[in-house]
């Protein structure tokens, strides 16, 4: 009855269901934090808009950044991704999201900062419909747990217009 | 000699008893284990709800051997997601982040972009041939849970499949010798 296999067995099955229990406490413990965040993106310039070979239109750009990002970090956390994405309407397509910049905020000590710079990504249009295009720039930021839930959100930071004619 | 034979008779009858006993108690492990599985199918409408994290494409985020749970609910993709996708013509799905989205005015289409947060440059270069976007059918799921390590479990079997074999007879053996 209580052999060494069975008792193995009952100790495995107690520190798995702890193990497990302690897992989702850790996540629950998240709905708990209320972050604020404080951010800031501006375009500083635009470096250069022409048109593809393909007929599309890109933009690269200059940005100037700022964020006060601490308030997401939980003991739970293990990294922020942010990046910052354009948002614009056009003819053809009711939503454009395009990424520019992301970045990876590995803790706490390294989530408040400033920096000017230029796109990773170019803004691409399907198409040629950027002329004097209203830009809605808006940060994401993509909570990544040690264990348990996800937690995205995002917040408008600014908008810019993109100039009548190519560079 | 009336008793010899009675007894012989009680002791087969118990055998057989406790044999269809393990067996139907190893068959109620196996179906329970199959309602859980498709039961999570139902509730996430992902037709895989659980994914183990096969490369490092996306660390320091997720590593090899990580899980990760998804949901596919009706709402849009939107940039940011970690979405997990399959391309023609490859069979293992990869879990990556959606970079840009372009969602059409007229029949809300979607054409998606997605990069893993560790490589380089974007996934064009892991699509079928010629193809340049994702659309909403290449899409089983987006990530929404996470869970470290556990998924090395599969990974370990699935490259090493004696031990899964040695796992299965040696579960088998104790389900078949156990006794209450």
């Amino acid at each position: 009855m209580h052999s060494f296999v069975y008792r193995l067995n009952t100790l495995v099955t107690f520190a798995a269901v702890l193990l497990a229990m302690l897992c989702a406490a850790a996540s629950l413990l998240d709905a708990f934090n209320s972050p604020t965040v404080h951010a800031h993106a501006e375009v500083i310039k635009i470096n250069r808009f022409r048109k593809q070979l393909s007929g599309n239109d890109e933009v690269s750009l200059a940005l100037n950044i700022s964020m006060d990002l601490r308030s997401l970090f939980t003991w739970n956390t293990k990294q922020v991704f942010i990046f910052l994405a354009a948002e614009y309407e056009t003819s053809k397509n009711s939503l454009n999201q395009i990424s520019l910049w992301d970045h990876i905020v590995p803790d706490k000590d390294h989530a408040k900062f400033q920096a000017q710079v230029a796109n990773k990504y170019p803004l691409i249009d399907q198409g040629s419909n950027l002329h004097g295009k209203k830009v809605e720039l808006a940060l994401h930021w993509h909570v990544m747990p040690r264990t348990g839930r996800m937690i995205q959100d995002k917040m408008a930071v600014s908008s810019f217009y993109l100039p009548g004619t190519y560079t | 000699m009336g008793w010899i034979g009675e007894s012989v008779e009680s002791i087969r009858s118990l055998q057989i008893r406790h044999l269809l006993t393990q067996i139907v108690s190893l068959g109620m492990i196996v179906t329970s284990a199959l309602i859980i599985w498709k039961g999570l199918m139902c509730i996430t409408g992902s037709e895989s709800p659980v994914v183990v994290v096969l490369s490092g494409s996306m660390e320091p985020g997720f590593k090899r051997g990580d899980i990760l749970f998804l949901h596919m609910s009706k709402d849009p993709i939107r940039a940011g997601e970690i979405v997990v996708f399959h391309v023609d013509g490859r069979e293992i799905p990869i879990v990556h982040r959606v970079i840009k989205v372009h969602e059409r005015q007229d029949t809300g289409e979607v054409d998606i972009l997605t990069k893993g947060d560790n490589n380089f440059g974007d996934d064009r270069l892991l699509y079928a041939h010629g193809q340049l976007w994702l659309q909403q059918h290449h899409i089983m799921g987006r990530a929404v849970g996470f869970l470290p390590y556990v998924g090395w479990v599969t990974i370990i079997m699935t490259e090493k499949p004696i031990i899964k074999y040695l796992l299965i007879g040696a579960l088998g053996l104790l389900v078949i010798t156990s006794k209450e």
